[in-house]
């Protein structure tokens, strides 16, 4: 891969009042790297990125993208990045085509690419639709498009797909993997969707409280973190699994005390028929059980007790 | 930056015109105000009044029902009942009369608020009628054109619908636009800051110009108001005007994001200045030591310089201080309030 550091993210920080939204983190992007920042609400993510947008200047830290600073270079830097807010809503009796021709004209475009990016958003029904009546999905998608029509080489959305269905959200997923085969954009995209950044990304990034816990490709945080599988199970009386001494259980996770728990392990087949065995000649009910491939969000629990999401 | 410019003054105007509330508060509701007030204060060339008489038995001139003042142009039509005193301190008091008259022996005595000028009037109209003497103070006829309320009001309105419009047209929409995130996504864009606010200026002008010239037409054709002074001087100070409320629009949309508040600060703002200004009535009957206060504000200047214009037959000259002060109330609004303004 071409290795021409693109964002250059230097000992950043922000508060605000008693709240670190951002401690102190570094990042190297690289041109065409297409990076994933996952983490719960509140874990900072808006923040970053909106310093990487100038949107937010940090309180220390320096933010080069391109090698040129917000501070001397906002105007190319404008014209450089695309990007969508986590929130943002249009004028509400101004029509999808309008909203494109506006935005479109601050890089002095025109009607022509508007055509393009109903296109390419899907939205060409919807042109004469007042944005106040397009669905959520229908304006994620007009955010989108309102991002993509100077061409950008960065692209940084925040959670572009929230909200979504799992059609619409595949939709958008083609949209930005067609962007990275046909023009090598690199791009920042905030997620809860462990599933977009597997997808999507080659490099993740696991926020919370304002830091990196991990980070890495899918497989590497895997090797790193929570390679194997896990089993959940429920038990109908108290069941005390750690006095079983059983091997080959890397972590134990009790979601209620002594009747539910994850256990995090290597190999199934090695300790799902012990842990049956056990229960069987203690006469503990098995109520439940489930036994699945890690995932991330799994591997975020593991980490740090939290889900992703809620 | 031309083409930012017009699309950002044509979606203005969209959202101008596709909005019926919008369309009607802005034109519909100055034009029914001036006609409402108009013809409620200009109906008065024969009123009919009624005063209470108390006291002794009423001489001949004040019983039943007399026609006073025909010779001012302007003739009252009064009607005299006899009432116990009581009764006529509670009609007072209640509005239904103005003024009543006690006759105690052979002279006449007058009861009423000598600050209610509706009362003032009718004193004079009664005593001259009835002492059959001309004072020399002679009351002038209240229907040239001028001294109508109507061509009082007008310039007024006017004045007050430029106000109305750069602070919610202006002010308001920036609120909003800061409220839904949509300017900071407009900021991250290469739009230059300038022609952003250029743009709400220019559609202001536009746009209060058309509200502006419905309002006259309507009175010119209804009420036959007239400018009697320069329309050039009137064009400039109506656009140092919308340049001092824009300037006014931006400095009070300059840091909150919150609508309630935004509603709050520009009621604060217009309704101030609505009611001390003088648009409905005359900001004389304020207490003596408002007055050069009231007269600073820039409702005040402007309505006040617009009246000039209309009535008084006033130009250029006259124009040249109401029109510095619009301006450099204009500057230094809107330097301070972009000094402070929040983009984000
Ligand atoms: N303008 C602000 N004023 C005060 N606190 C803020 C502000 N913006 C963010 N915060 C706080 O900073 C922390 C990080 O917020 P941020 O919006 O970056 O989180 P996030 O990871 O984007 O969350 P989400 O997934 O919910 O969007 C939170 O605790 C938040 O309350
Ligand atoms: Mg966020």
């Amino acid at each position: 891969m071409n290795k021409t550091p693109v964002i250059e993210i230097n000992g950043v920080s922000k508060s605000f009042k008693d709240v670190k939204a951002v401690n102190h983190l570094s990042l190297t992007i690289y041109e065409g790297e297409y990076v994933a920042l996952l983490g719960p609400n509140g874990a900072g993510k808006t923040t970053l990125i909106e310093m990487i947008e100038g949107i937010q200047k940090p309180d220390e830290g320096s933010i080069a993208i391109l090698g040129m600073s917000w501070k001397t270079h906002a105007q190319k830097l404008h014209r450089a990045i695309g990007l969508s807010l986590q929130e943002t809503r249009f004028i509400d009796k101004i029509t999808t085509e309008e909203t494109l021709n506006l935005f479109g004209s601050f890089y002095g475009l025109g009607q022509r690419r508007t055509e393009e990016i109903l296109d390419l958003v899907n939205l060409k029904e919807k042109r004469k639709a007042y944005t106040v009546t397009l669905s959520g999905g229908q304006k994620q998608r007009l955010a989108l498009g309102i991002a993509l029509l100077n061409n950008p080489k960065i692209l940084l959305l925040d959670e572009p797909t929230t909200g979504l269905d799992p059609a619409a959200r595949r939709e958008i997923w083609k949209i930005l993997e067609k962007l990275r085969s046909d023009l090598g954009t690199t791009m920042i995209l905030t997620t809860h969707y462990m599933e977009e950044a597997e997808v999507l990304c080659e490099r993740i990034l696991i926020m919370d409280k304002g830091q990196f816990i991990a980070q890495g490709t899918l497989s590497e945080l895997n090797a790193k973190h929570g390679e194997g599988d896990l089993i959940e199970i429920s038990f109908g009386n108290n069941f005390d699994i750690e006095a079983l001494g059983l091997s080959g259980i890397k972590k134990l996770n009790w979601i209620a005390p002594h009747t539910k728990v994850q256990i995090f392990v290597d190999n199934i087949a090695e300790v799902l028929p012990a842990v049956i065995n056990s229960a069987k000649t203690k006469n503990i009910k098995i109520e439940e059980l489930l036994s699945r491939k890690m995932t991330l969000d799994d591997l975020f629990i593991s980490m740090t007790g939290r889900h992703l999401h809620d | 930056m031309t083409k930012s410019l017009y699309q950002l003054i044509l979606v203005h105007f969209k959202t101008f015109f596709r909005e019926p509330g919008i369309l009607f508060w802005a034109i519909l509701f100055p034009i029914l105000m001036a006609w409402v007030l108009g013809v409620a204060f200009s109906n008065k060339s024969e009123t009919l009044q009624t005063v209470y008489v108390i006291g002794a038995a009423a001489p001949e001139q004040i019983t039943g029902e007399k026609i006073f003042g025909t010779e001012t142009g302007n003739p009252f039509r009064i009607r005299f009942r006899e009432a116990a005193e009581e009764e006529a301190v509670r009609a007072i008091k209640r509005g239904i009369i103005a003024l009543y008259v006690e006759v105690r022996g052979s002279s006449l005595v007058y009861h009423f608020d000598p600050h209610n000028p509706d009362a003032q009037l009718l004193h004079l109209v009664l005593d001259r009628g009835m002492s059959g003497i001309r004072s020399n103070g002679s009351i002038e006829a209240l229907q040239a054109k001028g001294t109508r309320y109507i061509d009082f009001l007008i310039p007024g309105l006017i004045a007050l619908g430029i106000m109305n419009a750069c602070l919610w047209g202006i002010g308001w929409t920036l609120i909003e636009t800061r409220m839904k995130k949509l300017m900071r996504r407009m900021v991250a864009t290469p739009m230059k800051l300038s022609v952003f606010l250029s743009s709400h200026i220019i559609t202001r002008i536009i746009l209060g110009g058309v509200e502006t010239l419905l309002l006259f037409v309507f009175a010119w054709l209804y009420f036959g108001t007239t400018i009697t002074g320069s329309v050039p001087a009137f064009i400039v100070l109506f656009v140092a005007g919308v340049l001092a409320f824009a300037g006014i629009g931006i400095l009070t949309a300059s840091r909150t994001a919150k609508t309630e508040i935004g509603n709050g600060l520009i009621n604060a703002v217009t309704l101030t200045m609505m009611i001390l200004s003088g648009v409905f009535f005359n900001y004389h009957n304020f207490p003596d030591w408002t007055i050069p206060v009231i007269q600073a504000l820039p409702l005040t200047v402007l309505a006040d310089a617009i009246r000039a214009i209309f009535i008084e037959g006033a130009g250029f000259a006259e124009m040249i201080k109401p029109i510095a002060i619009l301006l450099a109330t204009g500057l230094v609004t809107f330097t301070v309030g972009l000094r402070i303004f929040k983009w984000y």
